[in-house]
């Protein structure tokens, strides 16, 4: 094996999401992302410089890179979550891009679900403003475990050193006040380009990394959690030939925490403890599994387990339990019915549920709590409560991003109208 | 490496095998499109790991368009023998004979857009409820916009500004009857993950993606292979030049590229040194810009 070809194999994978109001330059950041790391071919190139020229633009826009529909292009703005790609030696890289304007917190939250870092960006001539607030607000609601402040435009602001501090400042009070943990800033010009791949020569007085730098570098390993072990099973698997004549196989993906064989585990819900015999792939038994791999667990004694039922830890279980208080992102035009009847999927489980009590709506702007109105629409958040027909295995959502998280599904339409966090 | 800690290629495959298992759990009648190309190859191989030691759980189905490079077909039989899968083939040709489709004259006619019909067909006449596609985001700008589960209407019609939302691992697949679900398991990877999976793997692919001697002629930039199925201009010149495929689609439309490239690690460092994408090479995307997404929305892959 050549070197170039191995060390394609020891890359590893970063997800992250955009956040930023309309116009901050969140396209461009991405398109010069893209740009400057060589992930934009020349037939991309042509086309968008095609696309460009039409619209009678001088210079060529890298935000047509992002923009993918029809409509997107023809009216300059992003509609719907889209998904780029790029990779540098060290690291392969998915880019939720997400829109800025109406339907935002619904799509932001798309992004921020699988993410591992949130970009925000900040415009240096307007500063922290209401909408990083909100920005801010639902990264730290969805658990992205990093998050880095992009202090953008800084060619329209002199390359100032004072502008930069000052909305740095700024913006750590707002962590403050969210208890956000990790927060990095850079100053960069998205359209010129410093700071996003190549270290800026107008801002020599920023002694930190570059944008490219920062997300290769991040540490993401440590942001899964290898405590509580979580096997949502997900299919059974029983080959129907002489070989594997009594074999019966749990697949699924580790949710969290590691399993080995000779682990002792317990199976919800029925309780039945026993243990590991083996961890099996394709490839053969494994000596361990560990998130976000997708096995298959081969159990000592014959229980009865199927879809839906999840294998933990005998010592540490989740919660199990119908009555269920969760944050929610609402996503629909419909807007939620006071005590409606929902199916709720949750982990490879699924529930039908009905709304008991909306506690409070959050106000995204000024993060208030709003009691007096409880009708939950498009786009807002809210804090619920619910009673499931059937008990879930549930953990926090800060605590567990897998077995905390649910969607809820609209029975009549199909529609996944909510997003849900369990409190 | 760090402890517990898996490259950006297990990752892939780990929410690969995930996404499909979630498929033959949720559906009743899912089948795996199948075109003998290399998203494909690799999406059964990721379909294989997922139900080991047990067999694949669904058929494969293949839409022929008739114009086929003979190596693909045999690469195609050879691997279902091999690997005891059944296989559905639905031709082009058929929707022809039965008036359902008007075949493109011209030089520039091409099936491909034909495909839509017998797929959708297919897919009704056996009351398939979900097909999954090797389609992955960094393939076009249509795609990026594109679901794991994507959700078609009972015409088969994608409606790409109301989609689902779609979050963290959570796949909602319910439907009315009469509407279906396309599934794309690679959505993630890119042309470069999937030839480093290749590689990694040691999965067997078609030989006409290395490099070998073939009659050619140039057609838009594009260097088409010679075949009855293509009829040539009396402008345009037979030449025999060393290939290989980037990508393998329909005959009439798959330009091949000049290339020495006969080991998977040459092919890897040849798409590393690319400056164009493998869409480049597909004629049936340079009919306008928005080519993929007209086509899409009617219900292609
Ligand atoms: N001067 C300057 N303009 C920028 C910069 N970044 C983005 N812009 C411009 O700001 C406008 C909005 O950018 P866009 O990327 O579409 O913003 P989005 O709505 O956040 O995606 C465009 O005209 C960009 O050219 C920057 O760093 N400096
Ligand atoms: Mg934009």
């Amino acid at each position: 094996m050549s070197d170039k070809t191995s060390g394609y194999l020891d890359m590893e994978l970063l997800r992250f999401t955009t956040a930023g109001s309309v116009d901050d330059g969140k396209s461009t950041l991405i398109g010069r992302l893209l740009y400057d790391s060589k992930a934009i071919f020349e037939d991309q190139m042509e086309a968008i410089e095609i696309s460009s020229q039409k619209r009678g633009d001088e210079e060529v826009d890298l935000a047509l890179l992002t923009d993918g529909l029809r409509a997107e292009r023809e009216q300059g703005i992003t509609i719907d979550v889209a998904y780029r790609y790029f990779a540098t030696p060290k690291r392969k890289f998915i880019i939720a891009d997400t829109p800025g304007h109406i339907q935002y917190t619904r799509n932001m939250v798309t992004g921020a679900s699988t993410a591992n870092a949130a970009l925000i960006l900040v415009d240096s001539r307007n500063g922290v403003i209401e909408q990083t607030l909100r920005h801010s607000y639902i990264a730290n609601l969805l658990q992205i475990p990093h998050i880095i402040v992009c202090i953008n435009k800084m060619d329209l602001v002199d390359y100032s050193e004072e502008t930069y501090n000052k909305i740095k400042e700024d913006y750590k009070k707002v962590a403050e006040k969210l208890n956000i943990k990790d927060v990095r800033f850079i100053p960069i010009s998205a359209k010129f380009g410093d700071n996003v791949v190549d270290a800026s020569e107008n801002m020599d007085w920023y002694k930190g990394e570059t944008l490219l730098n920062l997300l290769e570098t991040i540490e993401i390993v440590d942001d899964r959690n290898h405590q509580d072990a979580r096997f949502p099973v997900q299919y059974v698997i029983r080959p129907q030939s002489d070989e594997y004549h009594d074999y019966r196989g749990y697949a699924g993906r580790v949710a969290s925490g590691i399993f080995r064989p000779g682990d002792k585990v317990k199976v919800l819900p029925s309780g039945l403890e026993t243990t590991v015999k083996s961890i099996d792939t394709f490839d053969g038994e494994l000596d361990m599994a560990f998130p976000p791999q997708s096995v298959t667990l081969n159990l000592t004694d014959d229980i009865d387990v199927s879809r839906g039922d999840m294998i933990v830890s005998a010592e540490n279980s989740p919660k199990v339990e119908q009555e269920i208080e969760a944050m929610i992102c609402w996503m629909n035009e419909r807007a939620m019915m006071p005590r409606g009847k929902y199916t709720i999927k949750h982990t490879s489980n699924e529930a039908r549920c009905m709304v008991r009590d909306v506690k409070f709506k959050v106000n995204v702007n000024t993060l208030e709590e709003v009691t007096e109105d409880k009708q939950v629409a498009l786009n807002d958040i809210a804090c619920i409560t619910f009673k499931s027909a059937k008990p879930l295995f549930v953990d926090s959502y800060k605590e567990n991003r897998i077995t905390g998280s649910f969607i809820m599904i609209d029975e009549g339409t199909n529609e996944t109208v909510a997003a849900g966090m369990i409190l | 490496m760090k402890e517990y800690n898996i490259n950006h290629l297990r990752e892939l495959e780990a929410e690969s095998i995930f996404v499909i298992r979630e498929v033959a759990a949720q559906f009743e009648n899912p089948v795996m499109l199948f075109s003998g190309g290399k998203d494909s190859i690799v999406m059964f191989h990721l379909a294989r790991k997922a139900f080991a030691p047990a067999k694949v759980p669904f058929a494969l189905m293949h839409i022929d368009t008739g114009h086929n490079f003979p190596e693909t077909i045999q690469f195609r039989d050879e691997l279902m023998e091999e690997t005891g899968t059944r296989l559905i083939v639905r031709y082009v040709q058929e929707s022809i004979d039965q008036g359902k489709v008007v075949e493109e004259t011209g030089f520039d006619a091409s099936r491909n857009k034909l495909q839509t019909v017998t797929l959708l067909d297919g897919i009704e006449d056996l009351q398939v409820d979900c097909a999954m596609g090797g389609g992955r985001r960094d393939e076009e700008k249509a795609r990026a916009k594109e679901r794991f589960f994507s959700h078609r209407d009972e015409f088969g019609q994608w409606d790409p500004k109301n989609q689902r939302p779609e979050l963290w691992n959570l796949f909602n697949g319910k439907k009315h009857m009469g509407e279906h679900f396309r599934v794309f398991p690679i959505s993630n990877w890119t042309e470069m993950d999937v030839w480093q999976y290749i590689y990694l793997e040691n999965i067997k692919i078609p030989n006409i993606y290395f490099s070998h001697e073939r009659d050619v002629f140039v057609r838009n930039g594009n260097l088409l292979s010679v075949s009855d199925f293509i009829p040539m201009r009396d402008t345009e010149k037979v030449e025999k030049r060393i290939v290989r495929f980037r990508t393998i689609g329909d005959a009439t439309c798959t330009g091949a590229v000049e290339s020495e490239a006969n080991s998977l690690e040459d092919i890897i460092e040849e798409v590393a040194a690319s400056r164009t994408t493998e869409r480049g090479t597909r004629h049936d995307d340079k009919r306008s810009e928005a080519a993929m997404e007209d086509r899409k929305k009617e219900g292609y892959f």
